[in-house]
């Protein structure tokens, strides 16, 4: 292979800036997405366990439709197919404020928010009833044994499949390029085109992902270290 | 909702982009199919390479999961696509490229499950097979690995459907799968809402039947 590296383009002029960029929009595109994801996850989580049937059924729906479709199909749904559906005014504005990001955290936010909602509901059903009623033997209140005994149990449980999930919609995000977001990978391949160095682009964008999903997973095992209980060693597996 | 746009272009669609038979490279199955066998075949190669007490066996099994885990598969596809022919001083078709970026990446996951499974199996069950006087081979092949085999089901039906939903990312490069073969039409009709969302319907109706015979699955090795 007569293949000489030039590394120098990386930090030569445009592309520096550019992966800078790009890193940024990744973050800002992955926390919203997140936000969105958790939100969503609790509340399908919870509708899940309430006795009124038509809202359980709207939720296993939305959780087996949405998490069951690949991502980039969504993607396209959400910026190409929804769009025209609004009212003018909002596609105007819309259109006016980067719609194919909003779009972009909209695909991933309710994408994985169906499968952050099985992370969440797993966690909570690992805990065994006698628990909760326990508690209200002991003179909890519902809202104190949730508060006190089932939560603090659930919570911890979820921290390792809850990081796997927050790294999936991570690494998820570069499916966004596919609808023109900057993000990243749209970046590296932007490099690549400008520089025609495709080893040194992409190099440098890997490194940088695998940068942010190492650190992650080391901060959250060390998060999960701190906080196990003692004597549980039960995990949850991610549905 | 103009469902008209679907029923129209239905056969490209169905046969072109989902099956893969027509004038272009392309097919969701054809590319599916093959990527779960070959990356579950080389996943356990890795997920043995991963347990094995050698450490220049374990070590870079062990650098392979973490780097694919750690990088996303569009990623992965573009590292194929520009530097396989750049290697091999020669063009690589889209399918080539598609299918070796997903059996390289999957191989990675589908290795993590089968270190767990190998590793569900109690300990006494080797020791047990030692004592009888079989071989660490033998060991492996006959006392442990079929156990662990049924250990993994839940885990391989899910990291294959991952995997299914996964080869839509394949369009990027031009494969005309079922999503490509959806923008394709859509250029034509401009018609995205009611083409992408029967995209999304077919894609559920495979993922669905799928997760559907892992339960079954599950509940027969649990009765047994």
């Amino acid at each position: 292979m007569s293949y000489t590296f030039d590394w120098s383009v990386l930090w030569s002029g445009q592309p520096a800036w550019w992966l800078l960029q790009g890193l940024l929009t990744t973050l800002r595109l992955s926390a919203l997405g997140w936000l969105l994801a958790v939100g969503l996850g609790v509340l399908a989580g919870a509708l899940r366990t309430v006795a009124f049937m038509p809202l359980r059924a709207a939720a296993v729906f939305y959780v087996e439709f949405f998490r069951n479709v690949p991502l980039l199909v969504w993607m396209f749904f959400w910026y190409f197919g929804v769009p025209p559906l609004l009212p003018a005014a909002v596609q105007d504005w819309l259109f006016n404020h980067a719609a194919e990001f909003w779009a972009a955290v909209a695909a991933l936010g309710v994408y994985h928010g169906a499968r952050m909602s099985e992370v969440i509901r797993s966690g909570i059903q690992s805990i065994p009833r006698t628990q909760f009623e326990a508690s209200l033997a002991m003179g909890l209140t519902t809202f104190q044994a949730y508060r006190l005994v089932i939560l603090p149990v659930a919570l911890r449980l979820i921290v390792p499949p809850g990081t796997n999930e927050s790294l999936n919609l991570l690494k998820n995000s570069s499916v966004a390029l596919t609808i023109s977001v900057a993000e990243l990978t749209f970046q590296t391949r932007q490099i690549e085109t400008y520089t025609a160095r495709a080893i040194e682009a992409l190099t440098a964008g890997t490194l940088i992902y695998l940068a942010l999903c190492l650190s992650i997973a080391t901060i959250m095992a060390r998060v999960e270290r701190r906080y196990a209980i003692p004597g549980l060693i039960a995990r949850v597996e991610a549905g | 909702m103009d469902v008209s746009v679907v029923v129209d272009n239905l056969p490209f669609l169905i046969v072109q982009g989902f099956i893969g038979v027509g004038p272009f490279i392309g097919g969701t199955l054809r590319l599916a199919v093959p990527a779960i066998v070959l990356g579950f075949l080389l996943g356990i190669l890795i997920g043995l390479a991963r347990l094995a007490r050698a450490p220049w066996v374990r070590l870079p099994a062990t650098v392979y999961v973490e780097l694919f885990r750690g990088v996303p598969l569009v990623m992965v596809i573009f590292w194929i696509w520009f530097i396989v022919p750049q290697l091999l001083q020669r063009p690589i078709p889209e399918y080539g490229v598609a299918l070796t970026a997903f059996v390289i990446f999957e191989a990675a996951y589908f290795g993590e499950i089968v270190r767990a499974g190998v590793q569900s199996v109690p300990r006494g069950q080797v020791e047990a097979a030692t004592a009888l006087g079989l071989t660490s081979t033998k060991t492996m092949t006959y006392v442990v690995l079929p156990q662990a085999l049924r250990n993994m089901v839940p885990s391989l039906v899910t990291q294959m459907i991952v995997l299914f939903k996964d080869t839509s990312l394949a369009s990027i490069i031009g494969y005309v799968d079922l999503t490509k073969a959806a923008q394709i039409v859509n250029n034509r009709e401009i018609k995205p809402f009611e083409l992408y969302l029967f995209i999304a319907i077919v894609y559920w109706l495979c993922t669905y039947s799928m997760s559907r015979v892992a339960r079954r699955l599950e509940h027969r090795r649990a009765t047994a």
